[in-house]
């Protein structure tokens, strides 16, 4: 554990010597400042035109069905997405590049340990960003009544889902030493992973079944409605575990030609 | 210390090292000498854990570094060629993590960086960042890495490549500092670094040991005769004639001349130092000596026999009559291919 915690310590150091964490959290504030300002605006537009028509007997409007749900699992997810294979990119690409590999596998420290240690580290750059996430949420606290209940099952789907798209960004920091292409090919694939479910939409049978239960973003929706299903846990867990497997794997590839 | 036998390594199809045998001694300083590619840093990669051996076994501190890679590790330190620093920390912390990866524990951590650092002269600059830093105190720094947990072996790949000459004496020095307390294993293409650090030397070619010895042993395997280089002043083909008539002289030769001025090389049996003689000589028939050494085969030239493809036929010097027993280990790798 003490050697994860040192890889994984070194490994979030280096993201806030490097303008990575400082890239990653300006787009990701940016990004998000626009959605939730957006967000806002169309909510605060909606619930004056329908005060003016003096509610006609509609159920009155609810900030986590207007604002939250929508932001997270139609917004958020998207940009974690695209944000994902800035942080994973380097894992493994620069320590090849740069030869650290060797020190690394020449210490007396278990690759699954190494493995930890860069998830974790990244891991710890992510919650950042889902932390910042709730700081903007918080605002609706102060200005407004939303339910705060859902928001314990976003923050687990959030971490879930970036767990995953981690786990994954780092099996493919294993194959190249050129952090570009890390970044490229995971986002390539998550961005696939993402758009698989549309296809979808409009199949039946087995076959599309498949396909959208293996779109990443499709099993966040529950999460979004404050939702904890397991089989959506189950679904992130599983790929997080697949990730840092094959990154395993491929670490060991690695040793026999190198 | 390390014990390898029959290490083979390869890379697909290409073998890289080919049944490599060989023991290092506790506190021993043993140098790897061969060309680039010659398989000294794949070895060496083999022997930190790096690489797993395609065939052989390899013990460090007699862990084998295939079953028990972690204890092996723990006791290895590994300075690779180009030294693996990470250019975004300072000094200070690159050091503390290395110690925590390694093993160090945590309340001796700062005190072992204190040592290291003072012992491999990177203490000013303890605070900058590595990326910021010279070649030659990044080297230190890998240096200062490698000996962070007081480890009982020391790889060093290329210890000295891309330091100036400055920098290349001060850490010949460092590392001889470091022989006795640590079993060292240095990889080299720069002939006078073995000679200088090395108690014991493979010279390894095509990926396998053509030779082994002291520098010294070295020497004299490879050389069945003691040359002496004499300059003097005198009419050349009289001197010639007497010099031939020293007792124990097998062969004079003439080197260069200029007017009167003539340097022989003067072929004696081995074993007769026949200078002395030499200079009477010379002396008696009131010619003026001028200079007067022995001129022993550099490991240059017994780095270029061994290695170079056409070894029967002397590379080093035409005017050897033969190579003599060379007591190699195994025969020459260029018969092979």
């Amino acid at each position: 554990m003490r050697n994860v915690l040192a890889v994984a310590g070194k490994e979030l150091r280096a993201y806030f010597h490097s303008p990575i964490a400082y890239l990653v959290m300006t787009v990701y504030a940016a990004l998000l400042g626009f959605f939730f300002y957006s967000f806002t605006a169309t909510y605060v537009m909606q619930s004056f035109r329908m005060q003016a028509m003096g509610g006609m007997g509609a159920p009155p409007m609810n900030l986590n069905e207007y604002i939250i749900r929508p932001l997270l699992a139609g917004i958020l997810t998207v940009v974690i997405l695209l944000l994902v294979p800035l942080i994973t990119m380097r894992l493994y690409a620069e320590e090849k590049r740069s030869g650290t590999i060797e020190l690394l596998l020449t210490s007396p420290l278990t690759d699954l340990e190494i493995i930890l240690g860069k998830f974790l580290g990244a891991m710890a750059l992510y919650s950042v960003l889902v932390a910042m996430t709730f700081l903007y949420i918080g605002l609706l606290f102060i200005y407004g009544n939303p339910n705060a209940k859902p928001l314990i099952a976003q923050v687990v789907g959030l971490l879930l889902y970036g767990a995953a798209l981690l786990a994954l960004g780092m099996w493919f920091s294993t194959f190249t030493k050129n952090q570009i292409i890390a970044g490229v090919v995971a986002f390539a694939v998550f961005l696939l992973l993402f758009v698989m479910d549309w296809v979808t939409a409009y199949g039946t049978g087995r076959a599309s079944e498949v396909i959208s239960y293996m779109s990443l973003t499709k099993h966040f929706e529950n999460f979004a409605k404050g939702v904890i299903d397991l089989s959506d846990v189950v679904f992130y867990v599983s790929v997080a575990v697949l990730g840092i497997f094959l990154t395993a794997r491929s670490v060991e590839a690695l040793k026999g030609r190198a | 210390m390390i014990e390898v036998a029959g290490l083979t390594k390869r890379y697909g199809p290409t073998l890289a090292v080919s049944d490599v045998s060989f023991d290092v001694q506790k506190g021993e300083v043993l140098g790897f000498l061969g060309p680039n590619g010659a398989g000294k840093t794949t070895t060496m990669r083999v022997i930190t854990g790096y690489l797993p051996p395609s065939e052989g076994k390899v013990r460090v501190a007699g862990y084998d570094v295939v079953e028990e890679p972690l204890e092996a590790k723990r006791r290895t330190g590994y300075l690779p060629e180009s030294p693996p620093v990470y250019p975004d920390m300072t000094v200070v912390e690159y050091l503390a993590f290395v110690a925590r990866i390694k093993g160090v524990p945590r309340k001796e951590i700062k005190t072992r960086i204190g040592e290291v650092s003072e012992k491999c002269a990177v203490t000013d600059v303890q605070h900058r960042q590595i990326g910021k830093l010279s070649k030659g105190y990044r080297q230190r720094v890998g240096l200062a890495q490698a000996l962070i947990h007081n480890p009982e072996v020391l790889i060093l790949d290329e210890p000295t490549a891309g330091l100036d000459p400055k920098q290349i004496i001060e850490t010949r020095e460092l590392i001889r500092g470091l022989a006795g307390q640590h079993t060292i294993v240095l990889s080299t293409h720069i002939l006078p670094e073995v000679s200088k650090t090395c108690e014991r030397v493979l010279v390894i070619n095509q990926g396998r040991i053509v030779a082994s010895g002291t520098p010294d042993e070295l020497t004299h395997r490879l050389q069945g005769y003691e040359t002496v280089l004499l300059t003097a002043e005198g009419p050349a083909a009289e001197m010639m004639e007497r010099l031939q008539r020293v007792a124990g002289v097998n062969m004079v030769e003439p080197r260069d001349a200029a007017d009167l001025r003539v340097t022989f090389e003067v072929h004696a049996e081995k074993g007769h130092d026949v200078r002395a003689e030499l200079a009477r000589a010379v002396v008696e028939s009131q010619w003026k000596l001028l200079e007067l050494k022995t001129s022993g085969l550099s490991l240059e030239d017994i780095f270029l026999q061994l290695t170079t493809k056409d070894l029967g036929e002397g590379a080093a010097g035409e005017s050897q009559p033969s190579v003599p027993d060379l007591n190699l280990e195994d025969k020459p790798a260029a018969s092979e291919n």
